[in-house]
């Protein structure tokens, strides 16, 4: 009887352990969050290179997951570097009052294969707006990533205004891609 | 008899003269302004008409190629005729240079070139801050020879037509 519960507490602790991991650890240096914005219907692609996220994603009960983001709007590299010190500005994302932009995930929804959407609020220059982005799980050993892409329309939050409102010179659309890297622990 | 160009050689010499014309002065202007959906849209048309340009000179350079150009008036003093050659030479060279290197600037600062917003160009260099800002510059000085060139062009063109009254102008088909 002793000997049976103790072979049991150890199939349920240790077998599982190879399945059930939990990424926790978001690891910055292989992720990535790039954008492209179209400008005179030229595509420019950019990204930013800091920004701190927390998750939690068990891969057998994804619907529990959760992720944080924030971006460090400083850190642009919008394509050169007149349109880096020109989005700071006031018209776009008037960095010194918002500095940063910011995820809050409130849902995950399994669609199989390996595919999620995540619902949240985005937070940019003082807006908050509802979104939902579909992601893909691509599971490795030691490593899982997160990837994504969905298109965000700037001017829901005012990025852009006055005389840049015209989407005719910049569009309205941006394609965000990211890949989120992270180890479980 | 007045001799002349052809009338393919002649349409291009005034429809590139007239793109330079236009290309010219909105290159100087476009780039001291601040940025701006303005300067943004003038770019863009900047780079479309030197584009342009660059198909058209590329035209005209084979069909130069292929065709005898009207012979120069005899009496015209050798130190002339060498000058007519090396000038014209070096506009060719130009006309192709001049583009060229807008368009690998942009390629090299990491716009793409589509031309009318419509046919995307290949970028033919990496995305390079030293290189773009190296093409920068030889697009501009390159321009500035460019302009000496065409005004030493004009004036030559007119001296002849004018002082020596010998029919340069019509080789060009202007007047009859
Ligand atoms: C015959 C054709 C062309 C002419 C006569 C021309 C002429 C000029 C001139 C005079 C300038 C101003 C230079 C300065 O003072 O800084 C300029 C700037 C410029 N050109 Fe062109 N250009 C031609 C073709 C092109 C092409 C084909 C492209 C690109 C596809 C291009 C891209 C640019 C850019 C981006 C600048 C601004 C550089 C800056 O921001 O400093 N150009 N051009």
């Amino acid at each position: 009887m002793m000997l049976k519960s103790l072979t049991l507490l150890a199939a349920l602790t240790l077998a599982p352990a190879a399945h059930a991991i939990e990424y926790r650890s978001v690891v910055p240096a292989q992720s990535r969050i790039g954008f492209e914005f179209t400008q005179m219907g030229v595509k420019i692609p950019g990204h930013f290179k800091r920004f701190t996220a927390q998750m939690a994603f068990d891969p057998a009960k994804p619907e529990s997951a959760q992720a944080t983001l924030e971006i460090d709007l400083a850190s642009i590299d919008a394509g050169s570097p007149e349109a880096d010190e020109e989005s700071a500005g006031k018209l776009w994302f008037n960095r010194t009052a918002f500095p940063r932009a910011r995820f809050v995930s409130s849902r995950v929804r399994a669609l199989g294969n390996n595919r999620f959407e995540l619902s949240g609020t985005l937070t940019l220059k003082g807006r908050s707006r509802p979104l939902t982005i579909p992601v893909r799980y691509v599971p490795g050993k030691d490593i899982a990533f997160f990837d994504g892409s969905f298109v965000l329309k700037r001017l829901d939050f005012g990025i852009g205004e006055g005389m840049w409102a015209d989407v005719e010179t910049v569009a309205n659309e941006v394609t965000v891609k990211f890949r989120i890297a992270a180890t479980g622990k | 008899m007045i001799q002349r160009y052809t009338v393919p050689a002649v349409v291009l010499h005034w429809l590139i003269a007239g793109l330079i014309f236009v290309a010219f002065p909105l290159g100087v202007y476009m780039s001291d302004l601040p940025l701006s959906p303005t300067r943004l849209q003038l770019y863009s048309y900047h780079k479309w008409i030197g584009i342009s340009v660059l198909l058209l000179a590329g035209l005209r350079v084979v069909w130069r190629l292929t065709h005898r150009p009207p012979a120069l008036p005899g009496d015209l003093p050798r130190w002339q005729r060498a000058a007519s050659h090396a000038v014209h030479g070096l506009l060719y060279l130009l006309l192709l240079a001049v583009p060229l290197t807008g368009w690998l600037m942009s390629s090299a600062k990491g716009f793409q070139t589509v031309w009318f917003g419509v046919l995307p160009l290949p970028d033919l260099v990496e995305k390079n801050r030293e290189l773009g800002d190296a093409l920068g510059s030889a697009h501009q000085w390159l321009n500035y020879l460019l302009l000496a060139l065409v005004i030493l062009h004009v004036a030559a063109a007119l001296k002849h037509h004018f002082f020596e009254r010998q029919p340069f102008l019509q080789r060009m088909g202007l007047g009859k």
